[in-house]
Order: structure tokens, then C-alpha cells, then sequence
């Protein structure tokens, strides 16, 4: 059977559009760019409105500091995603297919520009690679948009969404380069239900994974090698998603949808263990640094907000807060939801939401000008492997 | 027919004018940029929004059809 990263796949079978659809449907595909959006839903949405000069854009940006999987697909089964865009572009009526690859993802634009060679000179004339400059938001789907009408890859204002009105004013449908190879194999018959991961952190054999959704997210620390030292925590999802303590999550399976229903994210598939002698408030201070400083700066509560969060975890993971640095935090963490064009405030403060939550005892220490992990006459302590299974 | 206040984050610049004018819907945070409550505009309030919608020195704040 072939998967996304390996095995032969046959001939695209002959479904038309609305078939296709109700496979993705009844597979209860959800978008693998990181917002998990039923997929069937956005193509039909895009179909309906498309009237034959729709767009797709098929997104391999991948801003996300800690996720290689959409490079690493472009790379090693170009073919596959191109499939996919082809079958999107027939089943929502789009004449002309974009691919937006991440500029410094070099090998897979190559991979891409080779394979689309391959293809038919009709296909050609419909197909673009348009290289995604380098940055967090440029893939946020209207900063793909504006940037390829012309504009600097910076979100919009919303609605209208790029479903109503994308390129070139045209309904265009914005997917993940990892969800249109997945729709090409659904398309064959597949049930839909493996997905890349990027495993990085405390793991002996960090990268890219192909998981079924079955596994626990023990079986994946497994399939990297099994891990390198304790955790103490995880960070699912990348920079957008969150910390869960580690025996909270080791046993549960990784599927999108039942992380979901814990209040946890899978996301775009970032799986980050923090060992348990590192402290969760320097690296959530580490992330915040990079989210301020990719703010596209265009709206308030985004740029004052998350450098002023951004300064506050500075300070604290310093062990040199100001007085109420914690409080502050603990108030800004829940006043940047929906307050900017794109997501990007929704996503960093739903990660210090959960930061706050987790590490609690860590940032009430470090707001005393203390670090629970790093005492010097703190003994070594091992916690074995069992006690977290 | 129900309104609720929407607000072009891009074009915001925080004047705070909306916040004066209609306190019960909207405060500030931090650094002087809007909170809105989120729903329907009570009636009673409708007046007072839209002094604050017209106030907005850059038409960052607009009135629209309460969804769902």
C-alpha cells in the first residue's frame, strides 16, 4: 500500500469532482497546514462560486520554525503533489494551478520544477512555482494571495477570505501541499489515515515521520528513535500550538480530532519534546522572541502585544522580572484572541495560555528569581521511561 | 436587524475615540487598542456605536450584520 513518503502509486482512477468530494468527506480529511479545516467543505466552497475560473494554491510555504514534513514531501514525492493539485483543480473548476514553495526550500522547488517537466504541455501552461519568501506569515493563506496579485506577503484584511475572492479576484482554494497528497491517494482508494510529523527536541532520531493516526504519541517517539532524555512536556502543533505535560499525552493516539477534543492541536504535525531538566519558561520564552518578531506589524494588539509578551518571558526566564510580570502575562494571554487580520495573536497567545498551564511551578519560581531545573546543588534525576508510559 | 461592531485590525491605529464614546461595548488594552465585546448591539446602545463607528479617524470601526 503507498503511503505519502513511500510505495508505488498506480494511475489517478477517473472520478469526477463531486466524486472525489465525497471521498474526502467520508475519509474526514482535514487540512494539514496547521488549521485542520475539513477539506471536502473548502473545495465544495471554492467549486460553488468558482464557476470554471477558479484558482488552487497549492502551500508549501512552511514558515513553521520546527516542521520540515512539507519540504521533505515536495522533495521526495513531487509527483504526488502534483497529482493532488491537478485533482483539486478539476474538482473545484480551476483552469490555473500555483505552487508557492518556501524560497529557501531548495531542494523541494527543484523536485517540483523537475516533475511538473515530466508532465503534459497542456498541464504546463496551467501550472506556476512561485517562490514564498522567507518568514512565518508569508504562508498564512491571504499573504499568499496578495503576494502572488503583487502585493508584499503580508495577511489581509478578511473577509473577503481567499475562497471568496483570492488571485486575481478569483475564488481560489488555498491547501497544504501534504493535504492535496493525501487527497491524490484517497483519490486511489487510501483511507486517509496516516500523516507527517517533525519530530524534534529530547529524540534520538529527529525528523520527519510518516505516523498512522492510530499511534500514540509514545509509538511516535518510538518511530524517532525513542527519546533521548526524560520529558517533561510536549509541544504539539509547532509555535501556533501548545504545550501538554508529557504523561498526560504519552498514551493518547495522535489522531487530529481526538487531540482536538482534549484542547490539544496537531496542527501541522510538530511533535517537540522538552526534556525534563530543560525549563519550560526559557523555551516558551525563545518562541515568543521569533512569533514578536514575525508579527507582520500591521495591527496593534499584535505588534505591541507580543513584543511586550516577548520582553515579559525575556525578563522572567532571565530570573529579572519586573513585579507583576507573571500577572501581566497571565492577562495579555487572554486579550489577543481575534484582534489581528490573521491568526498570529490567536496562535501565540493560545501557546502562553498553555505554557502558563503547564510550567505553572516554573513561572511562579521564576518570578521569585528562581529555576526549578537548574539549581546548581539540585541532584540529577532520572525519571524512567516506565513511569511515563 | 441585529448589528455588531467589527474592526479593520490593519487600518486601527488606536486613537481610543471608540472606547470614549462607547464604554460599555469597548475598552482598551495596554497599549490603547480596542477590545470589543463580541454579539449584538443592544438596542439602547445603537446610537452611541454608531457615534463611535463616525468618530473613528481612520474608518478602522464599521457596523455589520450580527452573524449567526
Amino acid at each position: 500500500m503507498a503511503s505519502l513518503l513511500g510505495g508505488a502509486v498506480g494511475p489517478v482512477p477517473a472520478l469526477t469532482g463531486g466524486q472525489l468530494i465525497d471521498r474526502l468527506e467520508a475519509a474526514n480529511l482535514l487540512g494539514r497546514g496547521g488549521a485542520g479545516f475539513p477539506v471536502g467543505r473548502k473545495w465544495r466552497a471554492v467549486a460553488e462560486r468558482g464557476q470554471g475560473r477558479a484558482v488552487v494554491l497549492a502551500n508549501g510555504a512552511e514558515g513553521e520554525p520546527l516542521s520540515a514534513k512539507d519540504r521533505t514531501l515536495m522533495a521526495a514525492r513531487p509527483h504526488l503533489v502534483i497529482d493532488g493539485a491537478v485533482l483539486a483543480a478539476d474538482a473545484v473548476g480551476a483552469p490555473d494551478i500555483i505552487f508557492y514553495v518556501g524560497a529557501a526550500h531548495h531542494a523541494a522547488e527543484a523536485a517540483v520544477r523537475q516533475a511538473l517537466g515530466q508532465r503534459s504541455n497542456q498541464l504546463k501552461q496551467r501550472v506556476r512555482v512561485v517562490p514564498a519568501p522567507a518568514g512565518y506569515v508569508t504562508g498564512e493563506e491571504s499573504s499568499a494571495v496578495h503576494f502572488i496579485n503583487g502585493g508584499d506577503a503580508r495577511p489581509t484584511t478578511t473577509p473577503p477570505r481567499p475562497f471568496e475572492r483570492g488571485v486575481d479576484g478569483r475564488p481560489t482554494l488555498v491547501q497544504n501541499v501534504e493535504t492535496l497528497a493525501m487527497a491524490a491517494l484517497i483519490a486511489r482508494g487510501d483511507v486517509g489515515k496516516t500523516g507527517l510529523v517533525t519530530v524534534s527536541g529530547s529524540i534520538r532520531n529527529p525528523g520527519v515521520k510518516e505516523i498512522d493516526f492510530e499511534s500514540t504519541l509514545g509509538d511516535v517517539a518510538t518511530a524517532a528513535g525513542g527519546l533521548a532524555r526524560a520529558p517533561q512536556a510536549v509541544l504539539l502543533g509547532g509555535y501556533f500550538g501548545g504545550w501538554a505535560p508529557i504523561d498526560e499525552v504519552w498514551a493518547l493516539p495522535i489522531e487530529p480530532q481526538s487531540l482536538r477534543a482534549r484542547g490539544l492541536t496537531f496542527a501541522c504535525g510538530v511533535v517537540h519534546f522538552l526534556a525534563e531538566d530543560a525549563c519550560g519558561v526559557e523555551a516558551t520564552a525563545r518562541i515568543m522572541a521569533y512569533l514578536a518578531s514575525q508579527s507582520a506589524r500591521q495591527c496593534g494588539p499584535c505588534v505591541f502585544g507580543l513584543s511586550a509578551i516577548g520582553e515579559c518571558l525575556r525578563r522572567l526566564a532571565a530570573r529579572s522580572p519586573q513585579v507583576s510580570d507573571l500577572d501581566r502575562l497571565t492577562t495579555w494571554s487572554g486579550q489577543l484572541e481575534g484582534r489581528g487580520a490573521c491568526k498570529h495573536p490567536d496562535g501565540a497567545a493560545g501557546l502562553l495560555r498553555s505554557a502558563l498551564g503547564v510550567f505553572a511551578d516554573d513561572f511562579e519560581a521564576h518570578q521569585q528569581r528562581r529555576c526549578l531545573r537548574r539549581q546548581p546543588a539540585r541532584p540529577a534525576m532520572v525519571q524512567p521511561l516506565a513511569a511515563v508510559a | 436587524m441585529a448589528e455588531q461592531l467589527q474592526v479593520d485590525r490593519i487600518r486601527c491605529d488606536g486613537h481610543g475615540l471608540c472606547a470614549e464614546l462607547l464604554p460599555e461595548m469597548i475598552t482598551l488594552d495596554d497599549w490603547g487598542f480596542p477590545i470589543v465585546r463580541s454579539g449584538a448591539i443592544p438596542a439602547r446602545l445603537s446610537e452611541h456605536a454608531q457615534q463611535a463607528v463616525n468618530a473613528c479617524p481612520v474608518l478602522a470601526l464599521r457596523l455589520a450584520r450580527a452573524s449567526h
